[in-house]
C-alpha cells in the first residue's frame, strides 16, 4: 500500500510538471480565441520549453553564483509546493509532510530566490522588478495564508487533505466565511501567478512588469526553468482553488476508475477556470503599480472577514 | 564551598567568564592578549555553559547551592533547572561562536586608540552578568547580576565614545535600562511582601490576589518589555546595538535579549503561577504591534545594524506573540495548546539567537573588510566575501522564516497553536488570535522583502564605493563563527522534532506538562497536536529539496563550466554602472508609501549653498513623538518648576531641611 500510495504522489508530482504549460497555453488559446485571434496552438508553452532547452545559456559579466543556481532553486521550491496539494487523488502521503503553511513557506523560497536573482544582475529593471515582488508578496501571502486558514480551522487541520475530506462530508456549503475566503484566494492567486491585473506576463513594457523585470537577463535553459516554473505555480494555484473549494469528483481511493475519474474531473475544472481567467484578461485592464496595493489590500481584508466571520459566527453555532 | 556536581559546569562558565575579564587588563599593554587568551577564555566560558544547559535539560534534575556571597539574612542562592538550563544553552552556544569570531575581528582595534582592557573585561563581565541572571534563585543575586549585565553592556555600547551619537546611544540605554530595572525592582517587591522573602521558592509560594498579581504582572511587563526592546519601549535598542562593536552586537541581540525573556517567563510563568486572559491579550497586542513595527522599520533603515536591531525588535516581538498566545491557552484551561505556544516561543528565542548571531557577524564582516554600515554603499560582496556571503544567505532565510530552515519551524508551530483557537469558549478572543495570526503572516512576508532587500543590494550587484569593491576575505576564525551559527540553523531547521524532544523539559517544569505528542511519530514527524491535525516532515522536505535540487543540476547543468558570459542585456540599454543599480531606499519606496501613515517621513528638496539642488529624505520612528518627547518635556517642565525653590538664600535652604525632616519623622513615627 505504502509503496503504491508513493508511487502515485510521485507519479501525481510528475502530473503536474507535464500539465503545467498545458494549462497556460490552454488560456492564451481561448484569449487569443476571445479577441478574434487565431493564436498559437495549445501546445505552444511545450515546444517553446524545448527550444529554450536547446538553446545556449548566457550570463552577465557581473552575475555571481546565485544567478545560476537560482532557476534551479525556484523551481524546484515551486514543484515540492506543488506536490503537497492534491491534484487527482487525496489519500497520498504527501499531504503529511507539507501542510499548507509549508507549502506557502516553499513559495516564499522560491520567490526569494527570484527576486535575489532578479538583483543579481545590478540593472534597473531587475530591482525594480525585485522590489514589486516582494511589495505584492508582502500583502499577497498573508491574504493567502488567511484565505487558507479559514478553511483549515473549519475543517481543524491544517494538512490539505483533511481539509478536502471535510469539505466533501460538509452540508452546509455556503458560508460567508466559505465565501470570503473563496474570494480573497481567487484575487491572490491573480496577483501571485502575475496575471492581469497585477502584472501582464505578455509584455516586456517596463513600466508595468514584475515578473518579466526579474528574468529579463536569463536565457536558455535557465528561462525555460523560470517559465515552467511560472507555469507550475499557476498550475498550483488553479488546484488549490479547484480541489480545496471544489472538491468533488477527486479519487479518494486508488481504484484506477477513481483516478481516471478525478483525473477527467480536475482537467475539466482546470479549464473552466482558465476560461474565467481569459475572460477576466480580456475585459480587465492592468492597474497602475500603486493601485496594486489596494488590489490586494481588499484580498487581504475579504480573507481576514472570511477567518473573523468563522471563528464569530461560525465556530459557537 | 562546595557546589553540586550538576553546578559544576555553570560554575565553571561563570568563572571562566570572570577570569576572562580578569586576563583582558593586561591587554593595556599587551594588545595580544586579548586576541590570544581572553577570548578563547571567553569562548570557554560558552562551550561550559552550553554543556551546563544541555546536562539540565537532558538530567531533567534540578539542583540548587548556596553562594558564600551576599549578606548574612540575605544569602545569594543558585539553581539550575530545565528553565534555566535552556537560557544557559542559548546564551552558551552564541557565546561559543563569538568566542571563536571576536579575536579577528579585535585585531582591528589593535592599533586604535580605545582601550583593549576596558573591551575584554567588560565583554567577560558582560557574560558572567548573563549566566548569574539566568542561575540567580533569589531577587537579591538576580538584580545584583541584572545590574552587572546591563552596566558592563553600557560600557560596551560606548566603547567608540569618540563618536557623539555613541554617547547619547549608550546614555539612553543606561537610562531605560534603569526604568526598567526599578520597575522589576517593584515587581518583585509586591511578590516579596507576599512571600515574605526575597528567595524565589518563597515567592513561588505567595498566594496573590488576582489585582496584585496583575499589578506585578504589569511591572515585570514594563520592566523585561523594556530590555527586550518591545514597542514602544524599543527606542533605545536601534541606538545602542549598532554603536558597539559587531560581536557585542552579536551577544546583545542574539543573547542580552533572551536574558530578558529569560526573566519574563520566570517570573509570570513560574513565580506568579496564575493565568489571567487579560495578560495574554496584552502580551498578544504588544507581540504583534512589535513585530509589525520592528519590520517595518527595519525595512526603512539603510545603516545595516541597525536595520538588524529593529529586525530584533520585530522577532522579539514573534517571541512573545508566543508567550501571549500561551498565557491566553492557559488561562482558558487549553494547557495542551498553552504547550505547543510555550514551546514554539522558546524555539524561537533559540533561533533567533542563531540566526541574529550570524547576521551581526556578517555585518561585523563587512565593517571590517570594507568599514561600510551603509547599505546604500555595498554591492557585490558575494564575490568578494563568499564565505561570509553564503552563511550571511543562510541568516537572511532563516530570519525570513522559510522552510528548512529553523525560523521556518517556529512560525508554523505559532501558527498551529493560533489556528487551534476554535477551542476557545469566547468569540472576542477567538477574533482577537485571529488577528494576531493575520499580523504575524503579514510580519512574515515583510521580513522575507526587508531580507531580500538587505542581501540583494549588500551581496548582489556591483560594488557602489571603492572601499566595498577592494574587501578582502575575513580571516578563517571569523568565518569559523559565522559558519558554526549558520550549520546550526539548517540543523534546527531539518531536526526540529529531535530538538523540541531536548527542549521538552522547559514546558514539563513550567507549566507542568511536555509536548507528548509533538515527538510520539519518530524524528520525521514534527507533529504538535495530533498527525490529523497537522504535521511538518522537516527532514523529508530538505532531503526532496536536496535531492531535486541535485538531480536537477545534474541534468541539465552538466554544460555548468561551459555558460558564456556577456554584457547585461537590460533590455538593450548601455551596460548598467553600479550606480544605475536599485539603491536600498528605492527598493523600499513601494513599501513606505504603503504604509506611509506609520512613519514619520520628512521628504523634501533643499536648495544647497552653492546653487545645487538635494533630495532629502528621512524616516523616522513615530514613538518618538507619540511617548518619549511629551514624557521629556514632562520632566522638562517639573524641573522647572523645581528651580523656584533655588532662591539662592541659605537661610531658607535650611528651612526646607528642617521641613523635610519633621515631615519624615512624622512618617516614620
Amino acid at each position: 500500500m505504502t509503496v503504491a500510495a508513493w508511487g502515485l504522489a510521485l507519479l501525481q508530482a510528475l502530473l503536474y510538471v507535464a500539465l503545467a504549460p498545458l494549462l497556460a497555453g490552454w488560456i492564451r488559446k481561448v484569449k487569443a480565441r476571445l479577441q478574434n485571434r487565431r493564436g498559437a496552438v495549445i501546445l505552444q508553452p511545450y515546444r517553446d520549453i524545448y527550444k529554450l532547452f536547446g538553446k545556449e545559456a548566457r550570463m552577465a559579466h557581473t552575475a555571481s553564483l546565485l544567478f545560476r543556481a537560482a532557476p534551479y532553486i525556484v523551481f524546484t521550491a515551486t514543484w515540492l509546493a506543488a506536490a503537497a496539494v492534491p491534484l487527482v487523488a487525496t489519500g497520498l502521503p504527501t499531504a503529511a509532510i507539507a501542510d499548507v503553511i509549508v507549502i506557502a513557506g516553499l513559495l516564499a523560497l522560491a520567490r526569494f530566490f527570484l527576486a535575489l536573482a532578479g538583483m543579481d544582475v545590478g540593472t534597473a529593471f531587475g530591482g525594480m522588478g525585485a522590489s514589486r515582488e516582494m511589495l505584492v508578496s508582502a500583502l499577497a501571502e498573508p491574504a493567502m495564508l488567511m484565505a487558507v486558514f479559514t478553511l483549515a480551522m473549519t475543517a481543524h487541520s491544517t494538512n490539505l487533505v483533511s481539509v478536502v475530506d471535510h469539505q466533501l462530508a460538509s452540508v452546509d456549503l455556503l458560508r460567508p466565511s466559505y465565501l470570503f475566503a473563496l474570494a480573497g484566494l481567487v484575487l491572490v492567486a491573480i496577483a501571485e501567478s502575475g496575471r492581469i491585473p497585477v502584472d501582464n506576463p505578455a509584455t516586456h513594457l517596463e513600466l508595468t512588469m514584475i515578473h518579466e523585470a526579474m528574468i529579463l537577463e536569463y536565457s536558455g535553459r535557465h528561462l525555460a526553468l523560470m517559465d515552467w516554473a511560472a507555469q507550475l505555480k499557476l498550475l498550483l494555484y488553479g488546484a488549490l482553488v479547484a480541489n480545496v473549494f471544489f472538491p468533488w469528483g477527486i479519487a479518494r481511493d486508488a481504484g484506477i476508475g477513481s483516478l481516471g475519474l478525478g483525473l477527467a474531473v480536475v482537467i475539466a475544472k482546470l479549464a473552466l477556470l482558465g476560461v474565467a481567467l481569459a475572460v477576466s484578461e480580456t475585459v480587465l485592464a492592468k492597474m497602475r503599480v500603486f493601485r496594486v496595493p489596494a488590489f490586494l489590500n481588499l484580498a487581504l481584508l475579504l480573507a481576514l472577514l472570511g477567518l473573523l466571520s468563522h471563528v464569530i459566527l461560525e465556530v459557537g453555532a | 564551598m562546595t557546589l553540586p556536581d550538576a553546578l559544576l559546569p555553570a560554575g565553571l562558565a561563570v568563572g571562566l567568564a570572570l577570569l576572562s575579564a580578569l586576563v583582558s587588563l593586561f591587554a593595556a599593554r599587551y594588545p595580544r592578549v586579548l586576541r590570544v587568551l581572553a577570548m578563547p577564555l571567553f569562548s570557554l566560558a560558552g562551550l561550559a555553559a552550553l554543556v551546563a544547559g544541555l546536562s539540565a535539560l537532558l538530567g531533567g534534575s534540578v539542583s540548587i547551592a548556596e553562594l558564600p556571597f551576599g549578606l548574612p539574612w540575605l544569602p545569594w542562592q543558585v539553581r539550575l533547572d530545565a528553565l534555566s538550563g535552556f537560557f544557559l544553552g542559548v546564551i552558551g552556544v552564541v557565546s561559543f561562536a563569538v568566542g571563536v569570531y571576536a579575536p579577528g575581528y579585535v585585531r582591528g582595534f589593535e592599533h586604535g586608540r580605545d582601550s583593549l582592557a576596558a573591551l575584554g573585561g567588560f565583554t567577560g563581565l558582560f557574560l558572567a552578568g548573563m549566566l548569574l541572571v539566568v542561575l540567580a534563585d533569589g531577587a537579591f543575586l538576580f538584580m545584583v547580576a541584572w545590574e552587572l549585565m546591563s552596566l558592563s553592556s553600557y560600557f560596551l555600547v560606548v566603547f567608540h565614545h569618540d563618536q557623539a551619537a555613541n554617547r547619547r546611544a549608550a546614555f539612553l540605554y543606561l537610562l531605560m535600562a534603569h526604568i526598567g530595572g526599578l520597575a522589576i525592582l517593584l515587581g518583585f517587591g509586591v511578590l516579596a511582601s507576599f512571600g515574605g522573602g526575597f528567595a524565589f521558592d518563597v515567592m513561588r509560594g505567595a498566594a496573590l490576589s488576582p489585582g496584585w498579581a496583575s499589578v506585578a504582572f504589569v511591572l515585570a511587563f514594563f520592566g523585561f518589555g523594556m530590555k527586550a526592546g518591545l514597542v514602544p519601549l524599543h527606542a533605545w535598542l536601534p541606538e545602542a546595538h549598532p554603536a558597539a562593536p559587531s560581536h557585542i552586537s552579536a551577544l546583545m541581540s542574539g543573547v542580552m535579549l533572551k536574558v530578558a525573556v529569560y526573566g519574563f517567563i520566570r517570573v509570570v510563568f513560574d513565580l506568579l503561577g496564575q493565568y489571567h486572559w487579560q495578560w495574554g491579550v496584552a502580551v498578544l497586542a504588544i507581540g504583534s504591534i512589535s513585530a509589525l513595527l520592528g519590520v517595518l522599520y527595519a525595512l526603512m533603515q539603510h545603516d545595516l545594524k541597525r536595520l538588524l536591531a529593529y529586525s530584533s525588535v520585530e522577532n522579539i516581538g514573534i517571541i512573545f506573540i508566543g508567550l501571549g498566545l500561551a498565557l491566553l491557552f492557559m488561562a482558558s484551561g487549553q494547557e495542551v495548546l498553552g504547550v505547543v505556544a510555550f514551546v514554539a516561543a522558546l524555539y524561537h528565542t533559540l533561533n533567533h539567537a542563531l540566526f541574529k548571531g550570524v547576521l551581526f557577524m556578517g555585518a561585523g564582516a563587512i565593517l571590517h573588510s570594507a568599514g561600510e554600515r551603509d547599505l546604500e554603499k555595498m554591492g557585490g560582496l558575494l564575490r568578494r566575501m563568499p564565505w561570509t556571503g553564503l552563511f550571511f544567505l543562510v541568516g537572511c532565510i532563516a530570519i525570513s522564516g522559510l522552510p528548512p530552515f529553523n525560523g521556518f519551524v517556529s512560525e508554523w508551530l505559532t501558527f498551529q497553536s493560533a489556528l487551534q483557537v476554535w477551542q476557545l469558549e469566547s468569540g472576542v478572543l477567538r477574533s482577537i488570535v485571529a488577528i494576531a495570526a493575520a499580523m504575524l503572516a503579514l510580519t512574515g512576508a515583510l521580513a522575507a522583502a526587508c531580507f531580500v532587500r538587505v542581501y540583494g543590494v549588500a551581496f548582489l550587484g556591483q560594488a557602489r564605493s571603492r572601499a566595498v569593491r577592494r574587501a578582502r576575505q575575513v580571516p578563517p576564525g571569523m568565518r569559523a563563527g559565522q559558519g558554526l551559527l549558520a550549520l546550526l540553523c539548517l540543523l534546527l531547521g531539518v531536526l526540529p522534532t529531535t530538538f523540541i524532544g531536548v527542549l521538552n523539559a522547559v514546558p514539563q517544569q513550567v507549566l507542568g506538562q511536555g509536548l507528548a505528542q509533538a515527538t510520539a511519530h519518530g524524528w520525521l514527524w514534527l507533529t504538535p497536536m495530533s498527525p490529523r491535525i497537522a504535521s511538518y516532515g522537516a527532514p523529508l522536505v530538505a532531503v526532496a529539496l536536496f535531492v531535486t535540487l541535485t538531480l536537477g543540476l545534474w541534468l541539465l547543468g552538466r554544460g555548468i563550466r561551459r555558460v558564456r558570459r556577456c554584457d547585461a542585456w537590460d533590455c538593450g540599454f548601455a551596460p548598467p554602472g553600479p550606480g544605475m543599480q536599485y539603491t536600498a531606499t528605492a527598493f523600499a519606496q513601494p513599501i513606505r508609501r504603503v504604509y506611509g501613515l506609520l512613519f514619520h517621513i520628512d521628504e523634501g528638496v533643499e536648495q544647497q549653498p552653492d546653487g545645487r539642488r538635494r533630495h532629502r529624505l528621512q524616516v523616522s520612528d513615530r514613538a518618538w513623538g507619540i511617548f518619549y518627547l511629551p514624557v521629556m518635556r514632562a520632566v522638562e517642565n517639573a524641573a522647572r518648576q523645581v528651580t523656584r525653590l533655588q532662591s539662592g538664600n541659605v537661610r531658607i535652604y535650611l528651612g526646607w531641611s528642617l521641613a523635610t525632616l519633621l515631615l519624615l519623622l512624622w512618617i516614620i513615627a
